[in-house]
C-alpha cells in the first residue's frame, strides 16, 4: 500500500493504473502469504490473463513460505505459476518493490518476440498444468 | 420478492478489487437486493496457534504482528503484557506510557486507514491519499523505536529494547502537530458531505442486543451504542491515570462507525500528547534477567548474567505453569491472549481472541435487503483484515 | 455486589454434581465441569439475573493427550455490568467427542465452533453449519491435536537437518 501513495510513487514507473481486472493485465503481483486454499484461486488468476504476462512474487511468503514452515501455507507460489521475478523481504520496503518493479521492466525490455511460442515455454506451462 | 428462480448468485470472490483482504462472499440477490450470503475464509491461514506450540516466547512476537497487521504495536505490545501477567512482572510507569504512546499511534494508523478506505469504496479516492502521507510519519516512528516499519516486532517481556531516542520524540511531537491539519481537511471531505452521507447513513446497521450477541467489540460495538472499551473497563498499562472519552453512536450504521473511528482519533492524539508531556524519568525495562537480556558489561564479568544471555537467546527461558487471558483494546475492538504455559520454553496453548473474526460473522445479517455498493461499504466499515481473520 | 465466590456458590448449589473442580489461583475463577450439564450451566450463567454473563468473549479447544478425557473447550464469559469474567472448562473422550453447541444461546458461538471443530475434532450437536472454517475441506486430519506435526510432511524442498527438527 505505502509503495502506491505519494511517498514511495509507484506510478512513475509506469503502473499508475491497477487493473481491476487480470484479463487487462500484464502484471500479477502476488503479495502476502498464499495458503493451500489459495493456490488454486491464483492459478486461476494467472490463467485469464492474456499472454504476455509476467508473475512478481512480492515478499518472503509468496516467494517461498517465508517464516510459515506449516501444514496450511504454499512453499512458495512458483509451485503453481511460473515466477519472473522474486522480491525478498517481510514485508519488502517500497524501495525493494520499486526495484523489483524495474527488473520485470528490464525482462520486458529484452524478451524476443517469439519466447511465447516457443517450445520451451509451452513445456514450462505445461509443467504446470496450464 | 419474486421466486427463487430468478435469483441470481453472485460470487464476491478471494480476490476482489474492492474487498480489502482475502475473503469470500456468495451472495443471492433478487435483482440488486441482497438476500443471504454464504462466507468463506481461511485463504490466509497460517496456522498460527499451532506455531506458537512449537515456538519459544520471544520467537512468537512476530507471529502476533501479522495478526492485524495494520496496528502491529497493539498486538506485540498485548502479548508482552499477556506473558507478563502469567510470569508476574509488573512494569513501571515509564514503560507503561511508552506503551500508551505506541498503542495510540497504532489506534490512528488503523483508524485513520480504515476510514479512507470507506472514503475510497464510495468514491472519494483522494482522502487516502491525503491520509497516507502521516501514515508513512507514523512508520518512521516505528522505524525510530523498533527498527521496522510495518511489523515492527516491538517491545521485550518487560520492557523495551532501547529507550525513545530524541529523534523518535521529536518526530513524534512534529506528527502530533501535523496532523490535526490533515485530518481536519480529510473531515471537511467526508464528514458532512450530502454524498457520502446518503451512501452511509442507514446502511449496514446492527442494533446493540444483536452485536452483543455476536461478540461484537470495538469501534463497531461502540457505533451501536454501547462504551463497552477494555481500556476503561479492565485497565491495563497506567490507562487509568489518564482522562479520555469514549465515543458512542447510536444506531450501529455505517456513518456511525465513521464517525466513531473519526473522534477515536482525536481521543488518541490527545492521550498521546498528555503522555508524551508527563513521561516519566525511570528505567526502560525491568530488571528480570530471566526474560530480559542483561547489559553486556555484565555478561562479559558476572556468571549468572551469562547463563542468563545464553538461555535467553537460545530460547530455552521457561514461564511458570499457568493460564491467564489478557485482553487488550485493539483498533478493532478486544484482542485477547489465552495463554496455557506448562512450565516449558513454549506455550501449551496459545489462543488469540482475534475481534474481526468474531464480528465477520454478523456480516450477512448487516446486508442483508440492502443493495451490493451497501454491501461493500459495510465490509470496509467493520475494517475486516484478512490476518486477523484467519490467523 | 457479587462477587466471584457467591457466582461459584451458587453454581455449586444448583449444578453441584457435574461441577468437578474450582480454581481461583488463576486470574479469573476457573470451574471444570462435565459436558453433560454444559449446555444448562452456560443457560443459566447467562439468563439467570444474578449471574449476567450475557457476552461470549472467546471459546477455544485444547488437547490433554495424557488425560482420560483429552479433548477440551474452554469458554471465557464476561458479566459487562459487574465486571467479572469467568472461565468454564469441559473435557469429553477423544473417540467420540461431542458436545452440545452454544450458537442458540450466542450466535458468536458459530465460527468459534467451528474453529474449534477444524482444529481439534469436537462435533458440536445442533450446530446449524459444522464444517471446516480456515483449513481446506478435504484435509482429513484435525492438526491441532497434539500428535500431528507442525510442518507438512509431504514437503521436498527444505531439508530438516537444517531446520533443527
Amino acid at each position: 500500500m505505502a509503495t502506491m501513495g505519494a511517498h514511495y510513487d509507484l506510478a512513475r514507473f509506469g503502473s499508475e493504473r491497477l487493473s481491476f481486472s487480470p484479463r487487462q493485465a500484464d502484471l500479477l503481483m502476488v503479495m502476502g502469504t498464499i495458503a493451500k486454499k489459495m493456490a488454486p484461486v491464483v492459478q486461476q488468476v494467472y490463467i485469464q490473463m492474456a499472454e504476455p504476462r509476467w508473475v512478481l512474487a512480492v515478499g518472503a511468503c509468496a516467494s517461498s513460505g517465508g517464516i510459515f514452515d506449516t501444514y496450511s501455507v504454499l512453499q512458495g507460489i512458483d509451485r503453481v505459476v511460473p515466477v519472473d521475478v522474486y522480491v525478498p523481504g517481510c514485508p519488502p520496503r517500497p524501495e525493494q518493490i520499486i526495484d523489483g518493479f524495474m527488473k520485470i521492466q528490464e525482462l520486458v525490455g529484452n524478451e524476443s518476440i517469439r519466447r511465447r511460442n516457443s517450445p520451451e515455454y509451452r513445456q514450462l506451462l505445461k509443467d504446470y498444468g496450464i | 420478492m419474486s421466486e427463487p428462480a430468478l435469483h441470481t448468485t453472485l460470487n464476491l470472490g478471494p480476490t476482489h478489487p474492492a474487498t480489502h483482504g482475502i475473503f469470500q462472499n456468495i451472495l443471492t440477490m433478487d435483482g440488486e437486493e441482497i438476500l443471504a450470503a454464504e462466507q468463506t475464509i481461511g485463504y490466509i491461514h497460517r496456522a498460527f496457534e499451532k506455531i506458537a506450540e512449537h515456538r519459544p516466547y520471544y520467537q512468537i512476537t512476530p507471529l502476533t504482528d501479522r495478526l492485524n497487521y495494520c496496528s502491529a504495536p497493539i498486538n506485540n505490545l498485548g502479548y508482552h503484557m499477556a506473558v507478563e501477567k502469567l510470569a508476574g512482572i509488573s512494569t513501571n510507569k515509564r514503560i507503561d506510557y511508552m506503551r500508551i504512546i505506541l498503542m495510540e499511534l497504532a489506534r490512528i494508523t488503523d483508524h485513520l486507514i480504515c476510514n479512507s478506505v470507506v472514503g475510497v469504496d464510495s468514491g472519494a479516492l483522494t482522502g487516502f491519499v491525503y491520509v497516507f502521507q502521516e501514515r508513512e510519519r507514523v512508520y518512521e516512528i516505528y522505524e525510530e523505536v523498533s527498527g521496522a516499519r510495518l511489523t515492527t516486532n516491538m517491545g521485550r517481556i518487560g520492557g523495551f529494547e532501547r529507550d525513545f531516542s530524541p529523534a523518535a520524540i521529536r518526530k513524534i511531537r512534529e506528527f502530533l502537530q501535523n496532523l490535526p491539519k490533515v485530518l481536519q481537511e480529510f473531515e471537511h471531505l467526508l464528514l458532512r458531505n450530502r454524498i457520502f452521507m446518503d451512501r452511509t447513513i442507514g446502511v449496514g446497521r446492527i442494533s446493540a442486543e444483536r452485536a452483543l450477541n455476536y461478540g461484537f467489540t470495538g469501534p463497531n460495538l461502540r457505533a451501536a451504542g454501547v462504551d463497552y472499551d477494555v481500556r476503561v473497563m479492565n485497565p491495563y498499562s497506567s490507562y487509568d491515570d489518564f482522562d479520555f472519552r469514549i465515543p458512542v453512536g447510536s444506531s450501529g450504521d455505517t456513518y456511525d462507525r465513521f464517525c466513531v473511528r473519526q473522534e477515536e482519533v482525536w481521543q488518541s492524539l490527545n492521550l498521546i500528547r498528555n503522555a508524551l508531556d508527563n513521561l516519566p524519568e525511570g528505567a526502560y525495562h525491568t530488571d528480570v534477567p530471566a526474560y530480559y537480556l542483561p547489559p553486556k558489561e555484565a555478561v562479559y564479568d558476572k556468571m549468572e548474567a551469562l547463563i542468563w544471555h545464553f538461555k535467553i537467546v537460545m530460547g530455552e527461558v521457561d514461564i511458570p505453569q499457568g493460564e491467564i487471558y489478557h485482553s487488550v483494546e485493539g483498533a478493532n475492538g478486544e484482542l485477547g491472549f489465552y495463554l496455557v504455559s506448562d512450565g516449558g520454553r513454549t506455550p501449551y496453548r496459545l489462543h488469540f481472541r482475534r475481534p474481526c473474526f468474531v464480528y465477520y460473522q454478523a456480516f450477512p445479517e448487516m446486508i442483508r435487503g440492502g443493495v451490493l455498493s451497501d454491501a461493500i461499504l459495510t465490509m470496509s466499515s467493520m475494517n475486516v483484515i484478512a490476518g486477523e481473520l484467519d490467523a | 455486589m457479587e462477587s466471584a465466590k457467591t457466582i461459584i456458590e451458587t453454581l455449586h448449589a444448583k449444578f453441584a454434581p457435574g461441577i468437578l473442580k474450582v480454581d481461583h489461583s488463576s486470574d479469573m475463577p476457573v470451574v471444570t465441569v462435565e459436558s453433560s450439564i454444559i449446555h444448562d450451566l452456560i443457560r443459566f450463567l447467562k439468563e439467570e439475573p444474578a449471574m449476567g454473563f450475557s457476552f461470549l468473549t472467546t471459546l477455544c479447544g485444547i488437547h490433554y493427550p495424557d488425560d482420560p478425557l483429552p479433548l477440551g473447550v474452554v469458554y471465557h464469559f464476561h458479566n459487562l455490568e459487574k465486571n467479572l469474567r469467568i472461565r468454564i472448562r469441559t473435557f469429553v473422550p477423544s473417540e467420540d467427542p461431542q458436545l452440545p453447541t452454544v450458537t442458540d444461546l450466542f450466535s458468536a458461538a458459530n465460527w468459534m465452533e467451528r474453529e474449534a471443530y477444524d482444529f481439534y475434532g469436537i462435533v458440536f450437536t445442533g450446530h446449524p453449519n459444522l464444517k471446516r472454517i480456515l483449513n481446506v475441506e478435504y484435509l482429513d486430519y484435525f492438526p491441532m491435536r497434539k500428535e500431528y506435526p507442525l510442518e507438512d510432511p509431504t514437503r521436498e524442498d527444505k531439508d530438516d537437518r537444517y531446520f533443527g527438527r
